[in-house]
């Protein structure tokens, strides 16, 4: 069994769902945002999307944009990256990388797959890799039992649904709206009639949703229907409003509040 | 011509799945994978519709000004150690450039697919007026997005689209270049999938687009090597044409590719020199990687994270390059050199001066690529380009470049008109 399928296992057998919680790595500089990814697993986080910055985000919205162009443009590279997943994975959490295709395939695939499994890592969420073009990525992540983590969309048909959670392991992303990243005010509906699709055509594979969530209410939404609940935006949030360098901090804050939302029956 | 007589490893390109060789595919949110088999799908569709078909030639014939004429550019030729040098000339189409037969034929296929909204990114701004041309006069609306560094630049197309009843939004993330337009563009586009198309301006991006711009664009192709032949009687030794993303040259290039006898030079925007580091040279400096939803050469770090481009020509300044370009190297094909800013702005200078005619200044690469090659190949030669653009958007650039006026004297004139 991979590290997220027990991990979102044993979730599951405490009838809750799983916190999953994004930041990228190298704002306002590494150390911080790797203090910041152990303060979310001291908080409760099951899982931490270790996210490496692109210059190009296309899917982001401006929250996380605002923090990923100062890390790109210091130099946090796939290095700084694996430092964070080690980090985290000693913090007693999942670390999935979470990156745009090319600082990937830049580094190599299965050196990436090597050093990603080396460093503890338990996989990686491609968000402008779909199955069709993931080839080496599907050989490697098998070689080095890695979880790969592909998404599916409320524009995604049955049958992509169906192929797409084939060859996903841990779990599917559910990008549930149609839009970028950022927090939202109200839980979408399209997100339960997604997970719901997905539940009935791959009944196999855990569910996790990323949509927007910012607080325990909606996490606790969110969590009544699908196995993980992805918040991102939030916690880049938590750095970006504390430049005293308190963001780690507020991290750890958000991430308990958040984990007693996915507990919430 | 019919592609029947290509090659069988240019017919098989792209595959199914959109794949130049290595190059091309798909690397983009799932949440655009329907809307791109949508497209896809549609495309086939229209390009089997002879009603299609007739609507979009009429179109290009009697709005569009098609087909261009074909200029002998006796006085420039002589710069060219006397080789024949022969203009395709784009620089007449409505708006000014090849521009047009893409965003016609997008047009015409976003109310097949029932869309009312288009959205497209732009550098110059020939790609933006363009689009805000074809949906004004399809009824659609129009958003276009724009690096605030381009909108700068190039402020008389900014006002020609606003003119035109699109909105222009200035982007101000990354280099506020086109790459980061493009980024902007894709962002609305995930969100508005449902009512809009993006209408991509080149020969890059994601399966289908790369197939679709070409096609659009073989036009130009297709004439020039009836014109040539009409002309000459006989074929041309090489065909110059600048390359950015490339779909000018992918457009003229195409029909030629069976021809081995025929050259195929694209012209790279090399800024202040490839090994200065400033330069949007993508395939004479760059290396193979994904950007915007494809597998292509692109300007790239240690990291994978793009690097800015730098040319003089905000419509060259692109790290990337169509994937079929990229395939076109690797196989020998087509060959890609690169041009500086001054070499481009001496040959734009030169064919202002000896033919009358005031080139944008993405083409003059184009022309600066064939004043080389004419002196390569010799008087006996007959070098084909692709005058892509006219430079009416380029005259603030170039009278800053030449130091024509001062300053302030052209902000004023600018502001005044």
């Amino acid at each position: 069994m991979s590290i997220l399928e027990s991990l979102l296992a044993n979730a599951k057998a405490e009838g809750r769902s799983a916190l999953i919680g994004y930041l990228p790595v190298g704002y306002p500089d590494v150390e911080t945002s790797i203090q910041a990814m152990r303060a979310m697993v001291d908080g409760g986080a099951d899982v931490i999307e270790v996210g490496v910055p692109y210059s190009d985000p296309g899917m982001d919205g401006p929250t996380i944009q605002a923090a990923v162009d100062p890390a790109v443009r210091a130099g946090v590279g796939m290095s700084d990256v694996l430092a964070a997943v080690s980090a985290v994975a000693e913090a007693g959490a999942a670390a999935v990388v979470m990156s745009y295709w090319n600082p990937i395939e830049k580094y190599g695939v299965s050196r990436f797959a090597a050093d990603l499994a080396q460093a503890g890592g338990a996989g990686a969420i491609t968000p402008d890799l779909i199955p069709e073009e993931a080839g080496d990525w599907l050989i490697s992540s098998e070689l080095h039992n890695l979880d790969r983590v592909f998404l599916v969309a409320p524009s995604s048909t049955d049958a992509r649904i169906v192929s797409t959670a084939r060859q996903s392991r841990g779990f599917v992303y559910a990008a549930s709206t149609m839009g970028v990243t950022g927090t939202r005010t109200a839980v979408s509906g399209t997100a339960t009639t997604l997970v719901s699709r997905v539940r009935q055509l791959a009944p196999q594979i855990p569910v996790a949703v990323g949509l927007g969530v910012s607080n325990a209410d909606q996490a606790a939404e969110v969590a009544a229907f699908a196995d993980g609940v992805i918040v991102g935006s939030a916690f880049v949030r938590c750095l970006l409003d504390s430049p005293d360098g308190k963001g780690a901090i507020a991290a750890g804050v958000l991430a308990q509040t958040l984990a007693e939302g996915v507990r919430r029956h | 011509m019919s592609t029947s007589a290509l090659p069988s490893t240019a017919q098989s390109v792209p595959d199914a799945g959109g794949h130049f060789g290595p190059y091309g595919g798909r690397f983009v949110p799932e949440a655009l994978v329907a809307a791109l088999d949508e497209i896809a799908s549609e495309f086939r569709l229209a390009q089997a519709d002879p009603a299609f078909g007739a609507e979009l030639t009429r179109l290009l014939r009697d709005y569009g000004g098609r087909p261009s004429p074909l200029s002998e550019a006796t006085r420039f030729s002589a710069h060219a150690g006397g080789a024949r040098i022969l203009l395709k000339r784009e620089d007449l189409n409505h708006t000014g450039s090849h521009k047009i037969n893409n965003v016609l034929g997008q047009a015409l296929l976003t109310q097949r697919l029932g869309k009312t909204r288009v959205i497209a990114e732009t550098g110059a701004g020939q790609h933006g007026v363009a689009t805000a041309t074809a949906a004004a006069l399809l009824g659609l609306e129009c958003t276009v997005y724009m690096g605030e560094e381009d909108t700068r630049r190039q402020a008389l197309n900014v006002a020609r689209m606003r003119l035109l009843g699109a909105e222009v939004v200035p982007v101000t993330t990354g280099s506020r270049t086109l790459k980061d337009a493009i980024n902007e563009a894709f962002r609305d586009w995930v969100a508005n999938v449902e009512t809009t198309h993006y209408l991509f301006g080149t020969a890059a991006g994601p399966h289908p687009i790369p197939l679709m711009v070409r096609e659009f664009h073989r036009v130009i192709g297709q004439e020039a090597r009836a014109q040539v032949l009409e002309r000459t009687g006989r074929l041309p030794d090489a065909i110059a044409a600048c390359v950015g993303g490339g779909s000018n040259a992918i457009g003229i290039f195409y029909d030629f590719i069976p021809d081995e006898s025929v050259r195929l030079i694209g012209l790279e925007a090399a800024g202040e020199g490839v090994e200065s580091g400033r330069h949007a040279a993508t395939i004479t400096g760059g290396s193979p990687g994904v950007l915007h939803g494809a597998r292509s050469y692109l300007l790239q770090d240690d990291n994978g994270q793009t690097i800015e481009s730098h040319s003089i020509s905000a419509g060259l300044d692109y790290p990337g390059v169509g994937p079929e370009h990229s395939w076109l190297h690797d196989i020998g094909r087509a060959q890609y050199r690169p041009i500086t800013d001054a070499q481009a702005m001496d040959a734009f200078s030169l064919l202002c001066k000896t033919e009358g005619i005031i080139p944008a200044i993405e083409s003059s690469h184009a022309l600066a690529g064939a004043l080389d090659l004419g002196r390569e190949l010799g008087p006996e030669a007959i070098i084909l380009v692709n005058l892509s653009g006219r430079g009416d958007k380029d005259v603030e650039t170039a009278s800053k470049y030449f130091g024509l006026v001062s300053e302030d004297a052209l902000k004023e004139e600018i502001e005044l008109a």
